[in-house]
């Protein structure tokens, strides 16, 4: 198994600033060898700075940022590695198969043509000028250039975006295969379910910290909070006021309350009010778990 | 579990790459680059038709039954007009929309191999140097008579299809300087006062004084001396002037790649 936790890269006490904006603290990050890892965080968090360094796109100003024991810049590193960038406007004007064939160019043993055009399923468009795809289509081109040159590590900028979703999920469908055949993958994306859908290790970054880095699993149960739904004539605020009540909302005639004690909050729910009706109980998403865990302090009471 | 068997699969010699392949990757970026510029008519067809519909009009057409070394010096003046622009706009545009459109960052992030990039750049305009200089010598042949040697013909071919590198270096330092649609304004306020200055559109003799003095300040005019020599026209003095437009191109380049390199 010494494979499998064998680091493909690494971040080590990096800061790194844009004048006296600090994107990046201190930040450590470890990649591991077939681990798909999202890299979640709101805007500004540092999930870009990150991915910029390990690319060799920009320095850091302290610490250690390695690709494969290298420096990101050293091309040799860099072959080792597949791409899709959030924004890139590719040649209008070359059709699908000129592209990718000058991308596979760059690698010293990529995939052939068909492998990679099946893989991303865009077997049907290799004849076609890049320009006269749609949004969606583009994505699938620019998710193919990433895997032609059969990376051992994969870095996908909200791949997804502007994708309908059957083409979500065969995306989905293909980055688990790359993941099977053991390609690392950093995915960062706006999509939770995404993440939830896709990754091993979520790492949340906030002001160019980790702020957690663990499981799925790990990641919701940090966040103890259930929701409870129900049509009911109690008072809302009244609600509110019991213990381990989060908060209360109204909710298309109902309530909403947000709870860490699911159970005492239920059995007073059901004695206050028998004729209470259409309940439901859930447990907290990945989405609610990244709010609270990504929540301003001084904008705690908004927010709830 | 068969990890040896899948890590064994994904290592490929550290990222070395054979020198073939490595060579490959170049040709496949120049190649890409020419394919992408030649089909797309908002670049080629202003720089086509400027020179030639100016050579035409101006050279042919109003010089009609004049001095036949009038025409051959036409020829010449509007062969270094028709180069300037793919050094200029084929580079400086193209720059400035990659820096701001996310190509330049991709293919920084991709395993490109260093410089293929500006390589393959420099070979397009290099070729669409040498069209336009081979459309203006088929209308000067062909429509003023201009009598050209094959040796004259082959000589301004290579002047001009070499002498686009200044341009190109002046084209990529804008490139840095400006982002996306600003770059073809600020490239048109050099390559048309330049092309003026430097006596392309009227001959340098009759622009006043203080103008002919100043003209060696401009890459455009070496140039002009050099395709006129080629073309059997003017003076001397051939290799001073191929070396001030290899230090203009030198230090534009260093000065943009210093940018480049600071910028991204």
């Amino acid at each position: 198994m010494k494979a499998s936790v064998e680091a493909v890269a690494s971040l080590a006490g990096v800061v790194k600033r844009y004048g006296a904006l600090t994107a990046l603290d201190g930040l450590d990050l470890m990649l591991h060898r077939g681990e798909l890892l999202a890299l979640l965080g709101p805007n500004g968090a540092g999930k870009s700075t990150a991915i910029s360094l390990l690319l060799g796109l920009v320095r850091a100003e302290a610490g250690r940022v390695e690709l494969f024991g290298k420096d990101p810049q050293d091309i040799a590193a860099r072959r080792r590695v597949g791409v899709m960038l959030q924004s890139a406007m590719l040649p209008a004007t070359l059709s699908v198969a000129e592209l990718l064939r000058l991308t596979m160019s760059y690698y010293p043993a990529p995939r052939t043509l068909q492998e990679t055009a099946q893989l991303a399923g865009i077997a049907d468009l290799l004849a076609r000028r890049y320009a006269a795809l749609s949004g969606g289509q583009q994505r699938r081109v620019q998710f193919a250039m990433a895997l032609c040159g059969r990376p051992e590590l994969l870095f996908l900028d909200e791949p997804t975006v502007g994708m309908d979703i059957d083409a979500r999920q065969k995306l989905w469908v293909a980055i688990r295969g790359l993941v099977a055949e053991g390609c690392a993958v950093v995915l960062t994306t706006h999509y939770l379910e995404e993440a939830e859908a896709l990754a091993q290790r979520v790492v949340v970054l906030a002001k160019g910290r980790v702020l957690s880095d663990g499981s799925v699993d790990a990641l919701r149960s940090k966040v103890a909070l259930t929701r409870i739904r129900c049509v009911t004539d109690l008072d809302a605020a009244a609600v509110a006021a019991w213990p381990h009540v989060a908060a209360v909302e109204h909710d298309r005639g109902g309530l909403h309350i947000r709870t860490d004690a699911p159970e005492n909050v239920l059995r007073r729910l059901l004695d206050a009010d028998p004729a209470l009706s259409g309940l439901e109980v859930l447990r907290a998403g990945l989405a609610e778990a990244f709010t609270e865990l990504t929540r301003e302090p001084d904008t705690e009471r908004e927010a709830a | 579990m068969h990890t040896h068997e899948i890590a064994a699969t994904w290592t490929y010699d550290d990222g070395r790459m054979p020198w073939r392949r490595a060579l490959g990757a170049y040709i496949a970026e120049a190649r890409s680059e020419c394919l992408r510029y030649f089909r797309a008519p908002g670049f080629l067809l202003p720089v086509t038709l400027f020179p030639t519909m100016f050579y035409l009009l101006f050279g042919i057409v109003m010089n009609h039954g004049a001095d036949p070394n009038a025409a051959r010096y036409l020829l010449a003046s509007y062969a270094v007009f028709g180069v300037m622009s793919p050094g200029l706009f084929g580079f400086g545009v193209s720059l400035a929309a990659e820096r701001e459109n996310g190509l330049l960052t991709l293919k920084r992030a991709l395993p490109m191999p260093p410089g293929a990039y500006l390589l393959g750049k420099m070979l397009m305009a290099m070729l669409a140097a040498g069209m336009v200089i081979v459309l203006l010598l088929a209308m000067g042949m062909g429509l003023a008579h201009v009598h050209v040697t094959l040796i004259q013909a082959g000589s301004l071919l290579v002047t001009g299809m070499l002498g686009v590198l200044p341009f190109c270096a002046i084209g990529m330092f804008a490139g840095t300087l400006v982002k996306g649609q600003g770059a073809p304004g600020v490239l048109n306020l050099i390559y048309l006062p330049m092309s003026f200055l430097s006596g392309l559109w009227i001959p340098l003799s009759m622009l006043p004084s203080a103008l002919q003095r100043v003209a060696p300040l401009w890459p455009s005019a070496h140039l002009h001396l050099l395709a006129l020599r080629s073309l059997g026209l003017g003076q001397p003095a051939l290799w001073q002037n191929v070396l001030i437009l290899a230090g203009f191109a030198l230090v534009f380049f260093m000065l943009a790649a210093r940018r480049l390199r600071r910028l991204g």
